[in-house]
């Protein structure tokens, strides 16, 4: 139950508040964490009836059998009572380790593993050398700099599908190839190039989010280390190695935990890019919408089952990722 | 014992991030610009191509012309814009996304404000549990939220209705706004809430007179990021809105390739036409945001 209270926060607070704090708290905490309390109120209610509520509804759901033929629903004036029943852990059961199970989950689930691992690795490289580029005494910097932003400015719903008028078949990037004399492949048909077009636009969109962010963090590194590593003789590499990577802690952790989660959950780009025309490029969460909303009868139960599997990798991924860092900090401590 | 010189000029992707103005480096600098030139403008055409792209497809009057893009040149004309204008549903669409957007915006800045300072400013019991319930919606994919939301909405007579919608938004918008706050209040110097303490006000005074002005430019990122969100959700707003006059413009985009058999001239028209105000508005305040989502992360 680790949360994100960040080194350099952890340490300002240790100057500053402890002692007001401590000296207040003593003379009326109580009223203290009346007001605290008073304060979160709002957050705290629109949580409880926004999220938990539908979250504890959606696992109850997760343990029947619910699908859109026996769920309440009203069909004109009639209202129709729902009628699905309690199942226990069957949908779990089936979703992990029944019949075809690899097809319907395991298969997906590699497939989102892989899709975030590579994503991540693209938008992280790909931004911080763009940032390392941008960082410099440049002509015309600002100007690149607003160019590059250009993807993220953008909505994602609106250029995917510029994309999709790139990649259809006989598109202006086919078209190229097969000027090129090099082969075009069915981007949008052939499960491999689906995958690798799914990746190749969701770096297109993620790039400009690491790159600005990587380049906030590099600016923020104290030039007088670069000069004591030069006076040290430390090479450029050794530089890079040993200042850049290292002043950049902070925001390379928070930026990649962000990037995991939000490509884990990437729902636009496989969504527009496709539809509903490739099951074998769906990544878990498209593929739960495509349950539960995208065929007849839709299978809500089955959906939610998968949701609440998700949410739960999430939570693992990010407790371990987060002792990581914390393992890793004790380790500079020493 | 290197020497610098000759040794970073074969080092890979790790430019001169302190340049000096010794004479050799200097020498060695103009190679090392030169490709950093070509690469900044390779990646800049990327970048820019595909929207650049799009604008191009949009001027071509037949609906398959971007399978021919060459014969655009000789036809180019504005037509799409003008009927997309007159004869599709782009204002209704307009107005549903101005609403949902503010709506939430507006809901998700006023409920998360007082939050983000009481996190900020004072350690209460439960105040771990609170921060990682905050942490922990971030990361909700729409998956575990879309079905019960979809069956609690229906009971209510909520779907296709722009309150729904709203109130789904804001199961995001509210924790996100709520840790992003928090990141700008912490900016702020406790100094300035002791001496209103001082001066005899209530924490409640203390924020809303003194804090909560100063925190402008925090609230107005958390504002823009909630309204870009909001805009350009995809996975609610299909599911939820089902009328085509209350399509969001994520929605009504995608109705034309469906409805209209594949009238994917008018669909680009459309796409730039959203795509200009949001990006304008975008560039000018992207760079408060980035300050903003990189501050409440790290700080968190």
């Amino acid at each position: 139950m680790t949360v994100a209270i960040d080194r350099a926060t952890g340490k300002r607070r240790g100057d500053r508040t402890p002692r007001p704090g401590l000296g207040r708290r003593l003379k009326n905490g109580y009223q203290r964490h009346w007001y605290a309390y008073a304060m979160i109120a709002p957050v705290v209610i629109v949580l409880g009836v926004l999220v938990l509520y539908p979250l504890a509804y959606g696992f109850y759901l997760t343990l029947t059998d619910a699908d859109s033929l026996n769920s309440a629903r009203t069909i004109g004036v009639n209202e129709i009572e729902a009628t699905y029943k309690f199942v226990g852990l069957d949908n779990y059961a089936d979703i992990l380790w029944g019949e075809t199970a690899y097809d319907r989950f395991w298969s997906h689930f590699l497939w989102t593993v892989v899709w975030t691992a590579a994503c991540v690795t693209l938008h992280y490289c790909i931004g911080l050398g763009l940032a390392l580029l941008l960082n410099q005494k440049l002509r015309g910097r600002t100007f690149y700099r607003l160019i590059l932003v250009l993807p993220w400015a953008v909505p994602t719903f609106v250029t995917v599908f510029g994309w999709r008028f790139m990649l259809a078949d006989s598109g202006i990037i086919n078209s190229a190839l097969e000027a090129l004399h090099l082969p075009a492949p069915q981007w949008l048909e052939d499960t491999f190039w689906q995958r690798f077009a799914a990746i190749m636009v969701n770096t297109w969109c993620g790039v400009p989010f690491m790159m600005v962010s990587l380049l906030g963090g590099l600016q923020s590194i104290d030039s007088s280390l670069y000069e004591a590593a030069e006076m040290d003789g430390a090479s450029a590499w050794q530089r890079f190695r040993h200042v850049t990577l290292p002043g950049l802690r902070a925001v390379s952790s928070t930026v990649v935990l962000l990037g995991v989660i939000w490509t884990f959950n990437q729902f636009a780009i496989i969504f527009l890019l496709f539809g509903n025309t490739a099951p074998d490029a769906q990544i878990l969460v498209t593929w739960a919408y495509q349950l539960g909303f995208g065929q007849q009868p839709r299978e809500f139960a089955q959906s939610a089952a998968y949701g609440i599997l998700l949410l739960a990798v999430l939570i693992v991924f990010t407790s371990f990722y987060r002792r990581w860092l914390n393992r890793d900090e004790q380790q500079l401590a020493i | 014992m290197t020497t610098t010189t000759v040794t970073p000029a074969a080092g890979p992707a790790a430019p001169d991030a302190a340049p000096t103005a010794t004479g050799p480096r200097r020498r060695r600098g103009r190679g090392a610009a030169l490709a950093s030139h070509g690469v900044l403008t390779v990646a800049s055409l990327i970048a820019l191509f595909p929207i650049a792209w799009l604008v191009f497809l949009s001027l071509g009057p037949d609906k398959d012309d971007y399978l021919h893009p060459g014969r655009i040149w000789s036809k180019m004309t504005f037509e799409n814009y003008s009927f997309v204008l007159s004869e599709t549903n782009f204002w209704h669409w307009l107005q549903s996304s101005l609403v949902v957007s503010l709506g939430t915006t507006v809901i998700g800045v006023m409920v998360a404000a007082t939050t983000g300072y009481a996190v900020s400013r004072m350690r209460f019991p439960g105040y771990r549990k609170l921060m990682w319930v905050l942490l922990l919606t971030q990361m909700f994919p729409i998956a575990v939220l879309i079905v019960p939301m979809y069956q609690i909405l229906s009971e209510l007579r909520l779907i296709d209705s722009y309150l729904g919608l709203v109130l789904v938004y804001c199961s995001t918008a509210v924790p996100y706004c709520a840790w992003l706050l928090k990141g700008y209040f912490d900016t702020i110097p406790f100094e300035i809430d002791e001496a209103g303490r001082v001066d005899g006000l209530s924490p409640f005074g203390t924020f809303f007179r003194l804090i909560l002005p100063l925190a402008r430019p925090g609230l107005a990122v958390a504002a823009f990021y909630s309204f870009i969100t909001a805009f350009g959700e995809v996975a609610f707003a299909s599911t939820f809105l089902l009328s085509d006059t209350k399509y969001t413009f994520a929605v009504g985009l995608q109705s034309f390739v469906s409805e209209h058999d594949a009238q994917r001239n008018l669909m680009a028209a459309t796409a730039v036409l959203i795509a200009i105000p949001v990006s304008a508005f975008f560039y000018l305040v992207q760079r408060n945001l980035v300050t903003g989502l990189t501050a409440g992360g790290t700080k968190g």
